[in-house]
């Protein structure tokens, strides 16, 4: 079955062997995801580095969220792959001349040098505390999370709080690679000219940071509404904030690149310009520039200076808040599918067939997008992310 | 964030009882169990991935091919001779050939149906085409291949030889190799679930024959031989004949040499 948008196969000169499309929407997902944690790990830095007090109530959702999707992260990779078994051959035999070897060493440092030891630091406290309180197994948990380490003294909790900052410092370059390195996969495929560009790890790296902010906020307002909490609404004015200065970077750079590509106008000028008037057309200008850009962008704009209501405002967030996170997975698919559909032989066009069945069909991919959010939830269960900022204001 | 005042307990000041302290040897013990345990399962796993590759071919050669675009007269024998040789799955090539037909109205008609296997009909009339040519293409065995700088784990390589190889029991199947080949040389092998591509018959060549496609050729239009050698078939054509290679601007080395290159070729 097909998703129907997709009418001819291929048009002009198409290679041979470029009938098929070799990296699917799986692949799409993996820098979506990516993405997002290096955006929610760089907002949650907010607090920690620049000492952005409004956002501290989403610190620890914000960890927590970059934790859910980072497992996640490498699932739609090894699921496409064609021998999933081997797939540890990137660790124990890495080539290093390939931008992709590098991915195994990135993600593991990822997630035992900085995320999970963040979370570590910031909740140990905590978890002595909850394992003190409870007993069984609920009681082993916590005495496992916290590696035996019970002592609960300020010199202690001091530690905790620098050993936290250290990590966060060494956080937000690792954030900046570990998505800058994915821009790097695709910027630099040199025989293809979608993708071979300097700017494509800022590019990503920016989009990341976009889509991760927005992340935040969504999943922390849908939360209060779960729990019929009020929103806190300095915290979401600072996010809103944010979220407006990163679009206004990432929509400038990438709107860059557009221009600096038609003004250099190389060989492949002209099988690019049909790809972005014709196939492409809607999910360019269409969602990525504009619904899931330029509008959101105007919207938080003035819901910032025109001084609108509180339920205004949030409405606007929330709104603005998906419409981005639409956008970017759009610009994933832009560039990751985009980059396919021409043949290397700049004379033909191709399309792309998305089955909504099958093991790379468009239901698992749903089914990959969404089960961070379950992972967030359990995560949310063992850490509450929200019980120390309303102990502190009640 | 630690904002939460309250002081708790210090754990430090308890003492040991008789019962508290067996508990502790034997969680120790557990412990130590799935330490040693773990270690063994994950020494296991991990001798099975270390192995490297032993350097392939003699280095004192230098295996290549020239074409002669003039001699092709686009029968597709060789697609045959190499699709039975090598096993390649239907639909995909290892090698092609390219139809270009430059019209009288200057358009350029370029088509490879079946990759040329059965051959090219006639599908306009004779009288509108102005020059027509075919072009055999397969993977240029490149000297700074892309694909090989891509593989993340070294399963595409170099032999010492200069053929680039793709070793099936080594390749993950991640396809980013396929996307960084500039010239469409490489495919994904649906049965063997890896990348594949051309080898210049590296089965053959070993044993001192030629590939497939260049001993079926009816015109000797592929001229197989070692550039490491001056009096080889390759050598010569390629000294006596002006000779080009495909995208030359991308440097990526590519060996296959062209004899009556125009620039509709793609
Ligand atoms: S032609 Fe393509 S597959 Fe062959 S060596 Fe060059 S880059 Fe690799
Ligand atoms: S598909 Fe195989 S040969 Fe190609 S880059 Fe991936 S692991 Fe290497």
């Amino acid at each position: 079955m097909d998703l129907g948008m997709l009418l001819a196969e291929t048009s002009g000169y198409v290679l041979p062997n470029e009938k098929e499309l070799q990296w699917s929407v799986l692949i799409v997902l993996y820098p979506y995801l990516t993405g997002l944690v290096a955006g929610a790990f760089i907002l949650a830095s907010l607090v920690r580095v620049f000492n952005s007090k409004p956002v501290a109530p989403v610190y620890r959702l914000a960890l927590l969220t970059a934790l859910a999707f980072l497992i996640c992260a490498p699932m739609p990779l090894i699921g496409h792959l064609g021998h999933p078994e081997r797939a540890f051959q990137i660790m124990a035999t890495p080539h290093l001349s390939s931008a992709m070897a590098m991915f195994g060493f990135v993600y593991a440092w990822y997630l035992m040098a900085v995320l999970l030891l963040e979370i570590y630091f910031d909740y140990r406290k905590e978890m002595v505390a909850w394992a003190q309180s409870s007993r069984g197994l609920k009681r082993l948990l916590y005495t496992v999370l916290t590696l035996g380490v019970m002592d609960t003294s300020e010199k202690a909790v001091r530690f905790d709080d620098r050993a936290g900052r250290f990590i966060t410092i060494i956080g937000i370059p690792s954030a900046a690679l570990l998505h800058g390195y994915v821009g790097f996969i695709f910027g630099s495929v040199k025989g293809n000219p979608w993708w071979s560009s300097v700017l494509m790890p800022l590019i990503f790296l920016l989009s990341a940071i976009v889509s991760g902010i927005a992340a935040v906020l969504v999943i922390y307002m849908a939360i209060n509404w779960y729990r019929r909490q009020p929103h806190d609404m300095k915290c979401l004015n600072a996010i809103g904030r944010y979220l407006m200065f990163a679009l206004i970077f990432d929509l400038s750079l990438e709107a860059l690149d557009v221009v600096h590509r038609m003004y250099e106008a190389g060989e492949w000028f002209e099988i690019l310009g049909l790809l972005g008037s014709g196939y492409l057309y809607y999910t360019i200008f269409g969602i990525q520039f504009f619904l899931g850009g330029i509008f959101p962008l105007v919207n938080l704009a003035l819901a910032q200076f025109l001084k609108a209501s509180d339920a205004t405002r949030q409405r606007v967030y929330f709104f603005s808040g998906l419409l981005v996170l639409i956008g970017v997975l759009c610009m994933r698919w832009n560039v990751v599918i985009g980059g396919q559909l021409f043949s290397k032989s700049l004379q033909g066009l191709t399309t792309y067939r998305l089955e909504l069945v099958g093991g790379e069909g468009a239901l698992v991919a749903i089914g990959v997008l969404f089960l961070p959010l379950a992972i967030l939830f359990v995560l949310a269960k063992i850490l509450p992310p929200w019980k120390a900022h309303e102990e502190a204001r009640a | 964030m630690s904002t939460d005042p309250e002081p708790t307990k210090q754990t430090d000041e308890r003492s040991l009882s008789r019962k508290e302290f067996l508990k502790g040897v034997g969680r120790s013990a557990l412990l130590i169990g799935i330490g040693a345990g773990g270690y063994a399962w994950w020494a296991r796993i991990t001798s099975q991935f270390t192995r490297r590759r032993e350097p392939v071919g003699d280095a004192r050669h230098n295996y290549s091919m020239a074409i002669d675009i003039e001699k092709c007269i686009g029968c597709g024998f060789c697609v045959e001779a190499c699709s039975k040789e090598n096993n390649v799955p239907p639909g995909h090539f290892r090698t092609w050939i390219e139809r270009y037909e430059v019209m009288k109205d200057g358009s350029v008609r370029i088509n490879s149906d079946d990759g040329g296997i059965n051959g090219f009909s006639d599908d306009v009339r004779a009288e509108d085409v102005e020059r027509a040519f075919f072009v055999p293409k397969l993977c240029n065995h490149c000297t700074d291949s892309p694909c090989t700088q891509v593989c993340p784990v070294g399963a595409t390589f170099k032999t010492e030889d200069g053929v680039v190889l793709v070793d099936y029991d080594w390749c993950i199947g991640c396809r980013y190799c396929i996307q960084a080949c500039p010239y469409g040389s490489r495919f994904w092998n649906p049965v063997k679930r890896t990348a594949d591509k051309c080898t210049l018959c590296y089965h053959r060549i070993r044993k001192g024959q030629v590939p497939a496609c260049v001993e079926v050729c009816p015109t000797g239009a592929r001229v197989f031989g070692d550039l490491a050698d001056p009096e080889s078939p390759v050598s010569k054509f390629m000294r006596e004949n002006a000779t080009l290679v495909m995208k030359p601007h991308l440097k990526t080395g590519a060996k296959i040499a062209y004899k009556g290159m125009s620039k509709e070729v793609v």
